[in-house]
C-alpha cells in the first residue's frame, strides 16, 4: 500500500505544537491549509478544485468560528468536512422517472469505466424495485461488448435488446432509436442504453454519443467514472458535459483503496450530483451515493457508517444478543466461537473492515501484517473437534489434542494456543458483557455484544501475543498473555479516542448517523 | 513525433515564453506537473531539482528550464531497461491489472505486434470471470492471427486455463504464450492470491518470461498502490500504460517506475490493433515536454 501520510495524521502533527495555544495565528492556518492541499492532491482531487477549496477553508478557518471553538484543530477538520460535503452535493439525489412512457437512462464514459457492468447492476436494482428494465446494446465498438451485456442482462433478469452483433458492425444511433419503439411495444418502463466507451478528446465519437442522446431523449444521462482516475477527471468530465450533457455521475470501483478525489473534481467542475457508487464485481455491489461518507473517505476519517451497515448485514442481531447472554452466563462454547468466526468472514475481508475505522490507516503496518489465513486455521482446528469437545473444552486431554492437530493439519502447540486463547477470550468477554465493552466509536449503541470491534481487538492481541517472547511457566505465560490482551484492547480503544481528531470526525459522522441508521433499519426491515 | 494530445504541450504553452525565470513561471510549472498526475511529492522533487540546477547554472532563459525539465524526465524514465525479454521458448507472458484498464485489448495488440515479427502466438483466456471476456479475447486473437485456448467450461479455474495454454504452446512449438487474467482490484486479497496461484501452476511447466502489469493512463496516484500490490503477488516485470490517446498525461507512471524499479515496456494509445508501441524514454519525454 502506498504510504501517504493521511490528512488527519498530518493535521494532528501540525497541531501538536499548538495544543496549548487554543488560538490559531494566520501562519498556523496557512500551514494547515498547505497540508490540506497536499492531502487533497494525493487523493487525486484536481488542482483548480483544490485551489478553490483551500481558499474557502482558509477564509473560514481565519474567521471567528474557529477561534471561538474549544479545539481549533478539530474545528478546522469540521470545516473541511462541511465544505467537502457541500461540493459533493449535500444530499443524494434520486433517479428522475418519466411521467409517461418508458424512463430512458443512458450510460456514458471512458473505456473501462465499468458501463456495461453498471448497466446490469442498475437493471437488477430497478427490477428489485418493481420496474421492468430493458437493456439496449448500443456499444457496437468493443469486441463482444454485446455478449457481455447479454450475459449481465440475463444475470440481472432483465431483457436485452441487441439487434446488432457489435464488433464494429451496426449503427448505435439506429439501435438506440429502434429500442425506444421496442420498449414501448413490450411495455418496459425503464430503458437502459449502454454506449461504447469513448475518450473525451475523440470528437467523432462524442458526436455519436450526442446523436444517441438526441435519438432517445433520455430522462437521465449517467456519466460513469472510475474512482481511480487522476487529474484528467476534470478534462474528461468537461468533455462529456459538453458532448452529452450528463445529468448525474456514477463512481465505479469504489471498493479499491483509491481515495476517490475524482468525485470531488467532477462534482465541483460540472455541478452534477454523484448519484450512485459501484463497489464490487457482483451485480448487487451497487448503492446510492452518500456525500458525507465520501467526504470522510477523502479525508480518511474512516467510514463508520458503511462498516456498521456491513456489520448489520452480516450479524443477526438476535444472535448477537444470545451470544452476549452466553458470555455473561459462562456458557460460551467453541461452537459459538466458530459460528462467530463464520459471521465475521461473511463481512468480507477483515483488513478492509479494520481499514474503515477512523485512523486505521495509521495502523497500516499492523494491518498489513494481519494474516487472514489464521482464521482459516483456527476454523480447521475447531472443525476437527467432536461436538462434545467443542462444548466442553475441558475434555481436551493430550491424546485428543494430538488427534485434533493431525486432523486439522496443525500442531499440538497451535491447538493448545487456540484453547488457551478461547478461555481467555471467554473470560474477557464475560467481564465485558457484564460491564460494557471497550467502546469503539459509533459501535456502542448497536447492542452487538461481541461485535467486530471487540473481536478485532482480541485478534490484534492474539497477533501480538504470538510475536513476543513467552514465559515457560504456564501460569506466568497466561498472565502475560492476559496482560497483552488487555493492552491490545486498550490500544484498540485508544485508536478511536486518542486519534486526536476523533471528536471532530465523530461529530461530523454522528450527526447523520441517527437518521441514516433509521433509514437503514427501514431498508433492512423491508 | 507529432504533438500528441496527451503531451504537456497545452499545459506548458505560454509557460516558458516569459522573458525571465520568475515565481509565476515556477507556479505555472507546478500546476502543469500536478495536472499531469505526477503527484505532489514527485512534483516537489522535480521542482527542487530544477531550482537548484537553475541556481547552479545561472539559467535566466525559461527556454533552458524547459529543456532541463525534459532532460530530467527523460533521465528518470531511462533509469530502467525497457526491453522485453522473450527469449525462452515458449516465452510465457502473464498479463495482469485492475478492472477495465485494457488488459484484453492490450493482449490483442501485443499478439499482433508479435505475429508482425513472425512469431507464433497462442493466447489463453484465463479471465473466466467477466461476462464475455473469453469471446472478446478470441475476437482479438483472430484479428491478430494467434491461436486461442478457451476454458472448457464456465467458471473454470483460471490457473488450469493458464496451464493448458502453456501446455499447448509446448506441444505445438509456439513461440509465445500470452495469458489473459481477470481484472482484480489490488485490495481483494483472495483474488490476488489466485494470481499467485496462476503463476505457481504455470511455473511447473515453463518459467514465466514476463509478467506485464497494465495500468490505465488516466489513473491518478492510486496507480502506485496498484503496482505495489501486483508486484508483491504476481512478480510484475514490466508495465504497460494504456489509454494514452486521451487527454490524460500519465505522469504517475514516472512515480510508479521510480518507486518500484519496474520499467515501462509498452505503450497503448488507441483501440486499433496497431496502436501499441515499445517504450522509449526519449520519445516519451519529448512528447510530454515538446
Amino acid at each position: 500500500m502506498a504510504t501517504f501520510g493521511t490528512l488527519s495524521d498530518r493535521l494532528t502533527q501540525t497541531f501538536s505544537a499548538l495544543r496549548t495555544k487554543g488560538k490559531l495565528s494566520p501562519a498556523d492556518v496557512d500551514g494547515t491549509v498547505r497540508e490540506i492541499r497536499r492531502a487533497l492532491l494525493d487523493a487525486d482531487v484536481a488542482l483548480p478544485v483544490v485551489k478553490d477549496f483551500t481558499g474557502r477553508v482558509r477564509e473560514r478557518a481565519l474567521g471567528d468560528e474557529v477561534n471561538k471553538a474549544l479545539n481549533p484543530a478539530q474545528q478546522v477538520v469540521k470545516i473541511v468536512n462541511d465544505e467537502l460535503v457541500t461540493i459533493l452535493g449535500g444530499e443524494q439525489r434520486r433517479l428522475q422517472f418519466a411521467k409517461s412512457g418508458p424512463t430512458v437512462i443512458m450510460l456514458a464514459g471512458l473505456q473501462g469505466a465499468g458501463k456495461t457492468t453498471l448497466a446490469g447492476k442498475l437493471a437488477k436494482w430497478l427490477k428489485n424495485d418493481g420496474h421492468t428494465p430493458m437493456l439496449v446494446a448500443a456499444d457496437l465498438q468493443r469486441p463482444n461488448a454485446v455478449q457481455q451485456l447479454q450475459v449481465v442482462g440475463e444475470q440481472a433478469g432483465a431483457s436485452v435488446y441487441a439487434p446488432e452483433p457489435g464488433n464494429g458492425v451496426g449503427d448505435p444511433v439506429r439501435v438506440a432509436k429502434d429500442a425506444m419503439k421496442v420498449a414501448r411495444d413490450k411495455q418496459h418502463d425503464v430503458v437502459i442504453v449502454d454506449t461504447a466507451g469513448r475518450l473525451g478528446v475523440d470528437a467523432e465519437l462524442m458526436k455519436q454519443a450526442a446523436s444517441i442522446r438526441k435519438a432517445v431523449d433520455p430522462d437521465e444521462v449517467l456519466f460513469v467514472i472510475d474512482a481511480m482516475i487522476g487529474q484528467d477527471a476534470v478534462a474528461t468530465a468537461q468533455a462529456f458535459q459538453e458532448g452529452v450533457d450528463f445529468t448525474g455521475v456514477v463512481l465505479s470501483k469504489l471498493d479499491g483503496d483509491a481515495r476517490g478525489g475524482a468525485a470531488l473534481s467532477v462534482a465541483s467542475v460540472t455541478g452534477r450530483p454523484i448519484m450512485f457508487a459501484s463497489t464490487g464485481e457482483g451485480l448487487d455491489d451497487f448503492e446510492p451515493f452518500h456525500p458525507d461518507r465520501m467526504a470522510s473517505r477523502i479525508l480518511d476519517l474512516g467510514d463508520i457508517l458503511t462498516l456498521i451497515e456491513q456489520a448489520q448485514k452480516a450479524f443477526d442481531e438476535d444472535q448477537a444478543r444470545k451470544t452476549a447472554e452466553k458470555f455473561a452466563t459462562d456458557s460460551f462454547t467453541l461452537e459459538d466461537f466458530l459460528e462467530q468466526m463464520q459471521q465475521l468472514k461473511n463481512m468480507g475481508s477483515i483488513k478492509g473492515m479494520l481499514g474503515m475505522l477512523p485512523g486505521a490507516r495509521g495502523m497500516k503496518e499492523q494491518l498489513d501484517n494481519f494474516d487472514e489465513s489464521e482464521l482459516t486455521r483456527t476454523e480447521a482446528i475447531i472443525r476437527s473437534m467432536t461436538p462434545a469437545e467443542r462444548r466442553m473444552p475441558k475434555l481436551l486431554n493430550g491424546s485428543r489434542r494430538l488427534r485434533i492437530a493431525k486432523g486439522s493439519g496443525t500442531t499440538v502447540t497451535e491447538v493448545n494456543q487456540l484453547v488457551m486463547r478461547f478461555e481467555q477470550a471467554a473470560k474477557m468477554m464475560k467481564t465485558v458483557a457484564k460491564g460494557g465493552m471497550p467502546q469503539i466509536p459509533g459501535m456502542g449503541p448497536l447492542g452487538m455484544g461481541g461485535g467486530p470491534g471487540a473481536r478485532s481487538a482480541r485478534k490484534a492481541a492474539k497477533k501480538k501475543g504470538k510475536a513476543g517472547s513467552r514465559s515457560g511457566n504456564p501460569a506466568k505465560r497466561a498472565a502475560e498473555e492476559a496482560a497483552k490482551a488487555q493492552g491490545g484492547s486498550a490500544g484498540g480503544a485508544a485508536t478511536g479516542s486518542g486519534f486526536g481528531l476523533g471528536g471532530g470526525g465523530a461529530a461530523g459522522n454522528q450527526a447523520p448517523s441517527a437518521e441514516e441508521l433509521e433509514a437503514l433499519q427501514k431498508f433492512l426491515g423491508r | 513525433m507529432a504533438e500528441r494530445s496527451w503531451s504537456l504541450g497545452g499545459a506548458l504553452r505560454g509557460l516558458f515564453t516569459t522573458p525571465v525565470v520568475d515565481d509565476e513561471m515556477w507556479d505555472d510549472l507546478e500546476a502543469a506537473l500536478i495536472g499531469a498526475d505526477f503527484g505532489p511529492d514527485l512534483t516537489d522533487e522535480i521542482l527542487d531539482h530544477l531550482r537548484s540546477e537553475v541556481d547552479r547554472l545561472r539559467i535566466t532563459d525559461p527556454a533552458d528550464v524547459k529543456r532541463l525539465l525534459r532532460e530530467t524526465i527523460e533521465e528518470r524514465l531511462a533509469a530502467h531497461d525497457p526491453t522485453l525479454r522473450l527469449s525462452e521458448r515458449p516465452a510465457v507472458v502473464l498479463v495482469v491489472g485492475v478492472n477495465g484498464v485494457g488488459k484484453t485489448t492490450t493482449i490483442g495488440k501485443f499478439a499482433k505486434f508479435l505475429t508482425g515479427y513472425q512469431r507464433s502466438v497462442v493466447v489463453g483466456a484465463a479471465d473466466t470471470f467477466r461476462a464475455a471476456a473469453v469471446d472478446q479475447l478470441a475476437t482479438w486473437a483472430e484479428r491478430a492471427g494467434a491461436g486461442v485456448v478457451r476454458p472448457q467450461q464456465q467458471g473454470q479455474d483460471p490457473a488450469s486455463v493458464a496451464y493448458q495454454t502453456v501446455e499447448r504452446a509446448i506441444a505445438d512449438g509456439t513461440d509465445i504464450a500470452i495469458i489473459d487474467t481477470a481484472g482484480r482490484l489490488q485490495t481483494k486479497a483472495g483474488l490476488m492470491d489466485e494470481l499467485a496461484k496462476v503463476r505457481r501452476v504455470v511455473e511447473k511447466l515453463a518459467p514465466i518470461a514476463e509478467v506485464l502489469l497494465v495500468l490505465d493512463g488516466t489513473t491518478g496516484q492510486n496507480g502506485v498502490a496498484q503496482a505495489q500490490a501486483f508486484i508483491e503477488h504476481a512478480g510484475v516485470t514490466g508495465l504497460v500504460i494504456t489509454k494514452l490517446d486521451g487527454s490524460a498525461k500519465g505522469g504517475f507512471v514516472l512515480r510508479v517506475q521510480q518507486q518500484t524499479g519496474i520499467p515501462i515496456k509498452l505503450i497503448g494509445q488507441g483501440e486499433g490493433i496497431g496502436d501499441l508501441t515499445g517504450f522509449t524514454p526519449h520519445v516519451f519525454a519529448q512528447s510530454l515536454v515538446p
